[in-house]
């Protein structure tokens, strides 16, 4: 007698198993590749997006100034826009802080007449240099970098600011 | 109906057992016997919980019918449920409610059966598949909220966002994980209304399915009496004897209570439902409005309290160490305490862990709902000041008044009960503080309060500290 080792039976029951493994690789490795692909696409999607002319921007004030994210898809709908605070010092010297707060990301709000920028969430303040004042938050708002061109100001983004990945 | 009109039903049921033979599988369940003493009403709550799971279920399967998971359309479809679709604010109100008390139910049956004991030896396992159980709801409770695609679904997903961001090496990767790009934005609703509709109920379904088959399997706990210690060599024998010497089958006799509760949840929900009517969503999702202050919904206010107490330094400790300790304590418990006294009465550390922590998370749930430490963003220009406070002033501390108002102190300092509460109250500070230490305060902060040596004058200073010289009680 053949061992089962060895046998027809034994050959189609290995056979079963290796096909169905085969298949779950086939199947598994682009799904798992899908799911956890945007945490491995390292190319951040940073580029230059103009925020306007720097006319409107006074300079020695805190305004509130707005874009369309640059990596986007079709039906991001409203969300596509970002806001961020625009500091114009004097010049062509600039700080463009993210509205995220250090802390949890709640959108903070300028206060011209206290010159700070205050957390709704859980109170953190911030001076209008952007660094902390008092609160939760562990560091100052995230800062864009930027350059003035034409007379027209520009930032560097496109992703959400947080402590791992700051702007 | 007559004995002949039922005639063709019966034969119908009987053409079917024939061939599915489901009677003959679920009568052994709705026949097994159980102690006597389980037939209570503290024995209700897991069926309740079922009751609300398969409400939720029903509801959300005729919501996805209506709502558009998209970033670009979630929120107008929102609003067509609220008030165009025939019984749409309905069903919204009905899930949302629902969801409540599914969170509210759930906690109750899982305090009720850690303080029988009924984690012990040999229900470990039933047990662990009710943390998971737990741990999926909230997960449910949490992705629902972001599928609300309003102000505060948006800023939620920020907060969610910002905490794995703090996460050791991994931060970066988890955050894309999370929302499926860049950026909060659509990606991001359509990977949390697959989890919420696919992923997670597919696993709470074959969860429900084993903890179920695991109390049937090996019996509903009995109602621990003091002194009937469990232990591995005695305990199933034990059982056994019991509910073969004084067990009710479970249909009718236990089962008749949690038909009750059952009904009875489900009414208060569509009381709920109708009374209070659909909760959102609130404003539309758009980061460029930024005047809104985001909030969680009930079952997750303690955490967002928590991350307002805690000191600063802890905060990336305990946002890492702390839901790994909590989750891996409630699935060591039946391993820590597996045998010994099952009765409430001989476990004073069971109690007093319990009564701890329903203290704390409500406690903090209450801050939560407060915000204490929110600023008042309108004080300045909302709240009065109190007669008592200028009347009969000198023009140099009225001056000081307008420097308080001005410069929005308020927004963080309550006056007459007017403000904020982030920083103490400033009736009586004169029999506080000192002219001198007043101005040290004012120009340098500290005690988390901002240094407001560049914002004023000198002469604003002055007016400032002789206005608070004022304010006696």
């Amino acid at each position: 007698m053949t061992p089962p080792s060895q046998s027809r039976r034994g050959f189609l029951f290995r056979l079963g198993i290796g096909l169905n493994v085969l298949g779950a690789a086939l199947v598994g490795i682009p799904v798992v590749g899908y799911i956890f692909g945007p945490a491995r696409r390292r190319t951040d999607g940073q580029s230059w997006i103009g925020l306007g002319p720097i006319g409107a921007f006074p300079a020695g004030e805190t305004r509130l100034a707005t874009y369309e994210n640059p990596v986007r898809v079709p039906w991001d709908g409203a969300t596509a826009k970002i806001a961020c605070w625009v500091r114009h010092i004097k010049g062509e010297r600039f700080q463009v802080f993210a509205v995220n707060c250090a802390h949890l990301g709640c959108p903070v709000r300028w206060f011209a007449q206290s010159r700070l920028f205050m957390c709704p969430c859980h109170g953190g303040a911030y001076y209008e240099d952007g660094s902390r004042a008092s609160g939760p938050p562990p560091r100052g708002l995230f800062e864009y970098e930027y350059r003035v061109r034409d007379g027209a100001l520009w930032v560097r983004g496109g992703q959400l600011p947080t402590l791992s990945r700051p702007v | 109906m007559s004995a002949r009109g039922l005639g063709p039903v019966r034969s119908t049921l009987g053409w079917l057992e024939e061939r599915a033979g489901l009677g003959g599988a679920i009568a052994p369940a709705l026949d097994h016997p159980v102690p006597r003493s389980t037939a209570s009403w503290w024995y209700v709550f897991g069926s309740a919980t079922l009751a609300l799971f398969v409400l939720q279920v029903v509801t959300g399967i005729c919501l996805a019918l209506v709502y558009v998971p998209s970033a670009e359309g979630a929120y107008q479809s929102l609003l067509y449920l609220n008030f165009q679709a025939p019984f749409g604010w309905f069903l919204r109100a009905v899930h949302f409610w629902g969801s409540n008390a599914m969170v509210a139910v759930m906690t109750l049956h899982m305090i009720q059966v850690f303080l029988w004991g009924a984690h012990k030896y040999p229900r470990e396992l039933t047990w662990i598949v009710g943390v998971f159980l737990f741990l999926c709801t909230l997960g449910m409770a949490f992705t629902g909220q972001i599928l609300r695609w309003d102000q505060d679904a948006y800023w939620g997903l920020g907060i969610g966002a910002s905490i794995a961001s703090r996460a050791p090496g991994v931060g970066d990767a988890l955050v894309s994980l999370l929302l499926g790009g860049p950026i909060i934005a659509g990606r991001t609703l359509s990977r949390f209304f697959a989890v919420h509709v696919f992923l997670v109920p597919g696993i709470l379904i074959g969860m429900i399915g084993l903890h179920i088959w695991l109390v049937l399997r090996i019996g509903i706990n009995e109602w621990p009496m003091p002194g009937r210690v469990v232990t591995r060599e005695t305990y199933r024998q034990r059982y056994e004897e019991e509910v073969h010497k004084d067990g009710v089958s479970f249909f009718p006799y236990a089962a008749r209570k949690d038909m009750v509760a059952c009904g009875v949840v489900v009414l208060a929900v569509v009381l709920c439902a109708v009374l209070f009517g659909p909760f959102g969503p609130h404003g539309v999702p758009d980061p460029t409005l930024i005047d809104t202050a985001p909030k969680p919904d009930f079952y997750f206010l303690a955490l967002y309290a928590l991350f307002a107490l805690l000191p600063p330094w802890t905060e990336t400790v305990v946002i890492l160490v702390g839901p790994v300790l909590a989750i891996g304590a409630l699935f060591l418990v039946p391993f820590i305490a597996g045998t010994g006294e099952k009765s409430w009465k001989r476990r004073p550390v069971a109690v007093l862990g319990v009564l701890v922590i329903v203290l704390t998370v409500t406690t903090l749930a209450g801050l939560g709902v407060a915000v204490p430490w929110s600023p008042q963003m309108e004080a300045w220009t909302a709240a009065a000041t109190p007669v008592r406070y200028v009347k009969g002033r000198t023009p140099l501390e009225l001056q000081g008044a307008l420097v308080l108002q001005n410069k929005q102190c308020r927004t963080c300092h309550s006056l007459g009960g007017g403000g904020g509460r982030r920083g103490p109250a400033l009736d009586g500070i004169a029999t506080r503080q000192t002219r001198d230490q007043l101005i040290r305060q004012v120009l340098q902060g500290g005690g988390n309060m901002p240094a407001y040596g560049k914002n004023l004058s000198p002469a604003e200073v002055n007016a400032l500290v002789a206005f608070m010289g004022t304010l006696r009680p």
